[in-house]
């Protein structure tokens, strides 16, 4: 589990922010912390707090974060090949899916390494919801992560595994084209759909065989 | 039920689907040979995507910061075959470095 020990202080301090904004935020003391075991998607519980402290809907809270995870969906079709065991099993083990936990267990040719993906999200898990608790409780104890740098560590990681995984000229053109996509929709487009339609660029895949 | 709890209960359960539906419903079985190969280009373009977002995302804005310090010295440090783990480290520092000099 050395590839995802960098990342575990960076999970926690972000999960002592994400506590810290919920409870400025009016979300009291526990629904933030059941959200981070149940939800464990940084990004959608930061969209949702935020709009909960803006006074917004419960639809307003929703469709941000549901757009924000509409990619593990995508995802979780794709590693559908490596889980395998009884229904339940699979069920416990896919809840270990997030972007850091998916971006590490990639093992080239599209495919996974199951044992590496849920061994990292039980890494992250508890320093995540622990990190949660802690910035629930004690409030911003372990200092802005921005200050600490730990904003550069997840593209960083994206990035490492990119290079090291982009080898084929299909998936450099996949990526650069998912790049520029992100890139051009990132100003007019909500949170979230960037990503969305950049993951779309597979379709192509799809259409060319 | 307040608000709050009604949305961590949907948002809960929305995100849980996602993640368990591949997994849950097609578990262990093979992928249409065509899916396969498009799903090839879901990890770098998705990946790419990420980095994008989260190098440069701000609030449906592109902000140039102190991130691209630390995304920079980390592909300098995978060009110098670094492993992953210094890499990661390396471009936290930097970004850190780079705030506290230039604010």
């Amino acid at each position: 589990m050395k590839r995802v020990s960098p990342l575990l202080p960076a999970s926690a301090t972000f999960g002592v922010a994400y506590g810290v904004l919920a409870v400025t935020a009016g979300m009291g003391v526990f629904a933030p912390i059941v959200m981070s075991a149940t939800t464990f998607a940084g990004a959608a519980q930061f969209a949702a707090a935020s709009v909960i402290r803006d006074g917004g809907s419960v639809l307003a809270a929703v469709a941000a974060a549901v757009l924000l995870n509409a990619r593990y969906l995508a995802m979780s079709v794709a590693i559908a090949p490596a889980f395998q065991g009884s229904r339940l099993r699979r069920f416990f083990e896919s809840q270990m899916l997030v972007d850091e936990s998916w971006a590490i267990s990639q093992v080239g040719g599209g495919r996974i390494d199951r044992r590496m993906l849920v061994g990292a999200g039980l890494f992250l898990f508890p320093c995540w919801v622990g990190g949660t608790a802690l910035g629930v409780f004690g409030g911003d104890v372990l200092g802005d992560p921005k200050r600490l740098g730990l904003d550069a560590a997840f593209p960083a990681l994206f990035l490492v595994l990119l290079i090291t995984l982009t080898v084929s000229r299909r998936a450099i053109v996949a990526a650069v084209a998912g790049g520029v996509i992100a890139l051009a929709l990132l100003p007019i487009a909500p949170a979230g759909m960037p990503v969305i339609a950049a993951s779309a660029v597979c379709l192509a895949g799809l259409r060319r065989r | 039920m307040s608000t709050t709890w009604l949305v961590v209960a949907l948002i809960g359960v929305f995100t849980i689907a996602f993640k368990a539906a591949g997994p849950v419903l097609l578990g262990g079985r093979e992928l249409p040979a065509q899916m396969t190969a498009a799903f090839e280009l879901l990890a770098p373009a998705l990946l790419a995507a990420l980095v994008v977002t989260q190098a440069v995302g701000g609030k449906q804005a592109i902000v140039l910061d102190g991130r691209l310090v630390g995304v920079g010295t980390a592909i300098v440090a995978v060009r110098l075959r670094a492993p992953l783990i210094v890499a990661i480290v390396a471009a936290a520092v930097a970004t850190a470095l780079a705030r506290a000099l230039f604010g």
